[in-house]
């Protein structure tokens, strides 16, 4: 801010403020010619409007010297007059930042003490899993749901079914690092029939009820342009997070109508990355909580 | 009769009848977005009935719709009877009617469809803005014109109150809704970021304190010393609760961005004259309270008065109350919390609907040529169903938003969050019932009102007295 700037708002603060003392000042002293106290001003409005002439009631006056002096005192502390910066030196950033010193200084080692044992052995250990479970609620919930059950387009973390992999350090790079998966959309190069026959094989995969001439025809597709990320036996790739179509489970739904979209648009699942935000302990431990759910 | 034809009554009529139906409007839809809360599944699967697009729609009716219309009604009657002199223009004094009334139906329109320009209580597109404009112009020339012909000499404190009122409102709203037009439903605001926010905020919490305050301690000024019969308490205090309240006002708005991107300076600005506030205030709830002074006895017998004194209470209680959430330390705990709408509606309902409520009350017989309103019982019923309203209403959301500000702020030995937030919401529950509960009391009220209203204005025979006039 300029100095100009500064100095504007610093004097029409002060200058309302101090207009506020001095009406009250000035207010309270009688003036010449006026009706005496208690009585009404002399003044009337629609046949019997008047008012009486009493002077400003003494508890509420020093309630607004008291504000006034505090504003003031306020003013002098703190950030408030323009580039002022207060004597006490406050600011927000500055707030945020103790606070965050002083909670590194108060959980860090909480992690740290864990993050020494390896993700399997931590998993065993019930005091472990129960503060990962709290970063889960914290931090995961949202999505994956706070029984890690998942939601439609957000993985079940609990079915021992895994998109990128279910060991200890292919759940830390899920967590630390993010996924991106991407499934291409198909309708242009397969046609509507196209998509149709894919849908119908890719249903027969999982064994159940199809159209078997349809699901023929679309085996052929498939094998030319679904087999590089799902595999021949369509069973997936964890490398790239192509899902196994043989399971039966379903990250945005097994029905026909839903595949059908699904080949024909596409679909994109973005995990973000947490590594940054949450520190290498913290994701350790989490790691450790989401593996700890294999087993159940 | 000599005052009927004196004085321009139509104008003050219509918006009286108004007052009452847009009330009844704006708060159904008050309580069915209150319901919504509780049982999501009442927005149908409709678009237009989400709660997201109702919520606005609520807010514009109550308080420009009925709010609106009962400013302008009162604002009529006072200024006219204070200055002795019809109203400087009936064409346009009939023309601010029906121009509001539009810009209400087109509100009523264009909110459930969606169309929005984001900023909150000027949710409005531009066209309907820009009518807006015009009509509150030739409102000011309306009442600044029947000032300037007044046959008194002193202007009379309600004056004062109407007159800033209407001043600032058309500041703030020129100022606030600038925005750059990209279709006949879609503008972007002019000013970008942080300066938006602080613009809109300015604007906000000036609608709360020129629009909510302002004009209804007009409303005050006028329909207490007249319903108590004994002249105001002190004019000096109204001299200088009117000037400190006015310049005050106009720095409070930082106070609803403390700890965002608003600058520091900016924020404490805003919490030091938030307090400043306070006794200003108080200046207006103590010059209308001591106004009864020797006459309480009054209050028992007089359902009307009951209605203005009540009112003032809650003022008195808002405006202790919003001075303390400006404080940045409370302020951490109470933003985005459901104490802000208890806070919203202590003012809303307590202060500003009943003091609405008692001055058209008065303001009916008055102006329809009445001795009285059909039923007094009734108004005391009204009463007494509105302020048990309005109790279960705040004291629920004071709860709920306490609640959830240390839901959201506790953490577990290993710094991790205590609950989440789904967890806050569950627990809020219950109270959301019980708000929708004290909406649906307060809504019964205006009912009643209605009826009362309707009762009087078709000249029924006064429920107890001998012969109408």
């Amino acid at each position: 801010m300029s100095d100009f700037w500064s100095g504007w708002i610093t004097v029409i603060s002060l200058a309302n403020i101090l207009a506020c003392y001095w009406l009250i000042k000035w207010a309270s002293k009688p003036s010449p010619n006026e009706a005496a106290q208690g009585d009404v001003t002399g003044h009337k409005w629609d046949g019997d409007l008047e008012e009486y002439n009493n002077p400003l009631p003494r508890w509420w006056l020093w309630l607004f010297y008291f504000t006034i002096v505090f504003s003031l005192v306020y003013l002098v502390l703190y950030p408030g007059l323009g580039n002022y910066k207060g004597t006490l030196n406050w600011s927000q950033t500055g707030q945020y930042d103790e606070e965050i010193q002083h909670a590194k200084k108060t959980y860090d080692p909480i992690f740290a003490e864990f993050a020494k044992q390896d993700i399997a052995t931590l998993a065993k250990d019930e005091n472990a899993t129960k503060v990962g479970q709290r970063l889960f609620l914290n931090y995961c919930a949202t999505c994956h749901a706070s029984d890690a059950g998942g939601a439609r387009g957000f993985p079940n973390l609990a079915d021992n079914d895994w998109l990128w992999g279910g060991e200890a350090a292919e759940i830390k790079t899920t967590i630390s690092d993010g996924r991106i998966g991407s499934m291409p959309p198909w309708e242009a190069a397969l046609g509507n029939d196209g998509v149709k026959n894919v849908t119908q094989y890719v249903i027969s995969l999982s064994g159940r009820d199809h159209n078997a001439e349809a699901a023929k025809a679309g085996k052929a597709q498939f094998d030319m342009m679904c087999v590089a990320c799902h595999g021949a036996d369509g069973k997936g790739n964890k490398a790239m997070g192509a899902p196994n179509l043989t399971d039966n489970v379903w990250l945005y739904g097994g029905s026909a109508g839903v595949i059908t979209q699904t080949i024909a648009k596409g679909r994109t699942g973005v995990m973000p990355a947490h590594g940054d935000f949450l520190g290498a302990d913290k994701v350790h431990l989490l790691s450790a909580y989401i593996y700890s759910l294999r087993n159940q | 009769m000599e005052t009927q034809n004196t004085y321009n009554y139509t104008v003050v009529r219509q918006f009286t009848v108004m007052t009452v139906i847009w009330g009844i409007v704006g708060m159904t839809v008050g309580v069915l977005i209150a319901a919504q809360l509780v049982w999501p599944a009442l927005n149908f699967d409709t678009p237009w009935l989400t709660y997201s697009r109702l919520r606005p729609l609520h807010t514009n009716a109550v308080i420009f719709a009925f709010g609106g219309s009962a400013l302008f009604a009162t604002s009529y009657y006072v200024v006219q009877r204070t200055c002795q002199v019809r109203l400087f223009s009936d064409k346009l004094a009939s023309f601010t009617f029906w121009g509001w009334t539009l810009v209400i139906l087109l509100a009523a329109i264009s909110l459930p469809l969606g169309m929005t320009s984001g900023k909150e209580y000027a949710e409005l597109e531009w066209p309907i803005d820009l009518l807006i404009t015009v009509v509150w112009v030739a409102y000011a020339v309306v009442f600044f014109g029947t000032i300037m012909k007044r046959k008194v000499s002193h202007i009379y404190v309600a004056n004062w109150f109407f007159g800033a009122f209407i001043i600032t409102v058309a500041v703030l709203h020129i100022v606030n809704s600038m925005a750059l037009p990209v279709s006949l439903t879609k503008s972007y605001s002019l000013y970008p970021g942080a300066i938006d926010a602080m613009v809109q905020w300015w604007y906000g919490h000036n609608a709360v304190g020129f629009f909510l305050t302002a004009g209804f301690l007009g409303i005050m000024y006028y329909f207490i010393p007249k319903q108590v019969g004994k002249p105001i308490y002190s004019y000096r205090l109204s001299v200088v609760h009117f000037w400190a309240l006015i310049s005050t006002y106009m720095w409070a708005g930082p106070h609803h961005l403390q700890y965002t991107a608003l600058p520091d300076w900016a924020q404490s600005l805003g919490m030091v004259f938030s307090l400043v506030l306070l006794a200003p205030s108080w200046g207006g709830m103590i010059n209308g309270m001591m106004t009864l002074s020797g006459a309480w006895h009054k209050l028992r017998t007089d359902p009307i008065l009951k209605f203005l004194i009540v009112s003032l209470s809650f003022y008195g209680m808002s405006t202790f109350e919003g001075p303390m959430m400006a404080i940045k330390t409370v302020n951490a705990l109470s933003h985005y919390t459901d104490w802000t709408v208890g806070h919203v509606h202590s003012g809303a309902l307590g202060w500003v609907a009943l003091v609405t409520i008692g001055a058209i009350y008065f303001l009916v017989p008055k102006v329809f040529d009445r001795d009285q309103m059909y039923s007094i019982k009734l108004i005391d019923t009204h009463f007494w169903i509105a302020t048990i309203g309005i109790v279960l209403y705040i004291t629920a959301m004071w709860i709920a938003g306490v609640m959830q500000g240390l839901m959201w702020r506790a953490v577990n030995a290993d710094g991790t969050l205590t609950y989440s937030f789904v967890e806050s919401l569950e627990a809020t529950y219950p109270y959301y019932t019980v708000r929708f509960l004290g909406g649906l009391l307060f809504l019964a009220g205006m009912f009643i009102m209605a009826y009362n209203v309707w009762k009087t204005i078709s000249g029924a025979k006064p429920a107890s007295a001998t012969q109408s006039a």
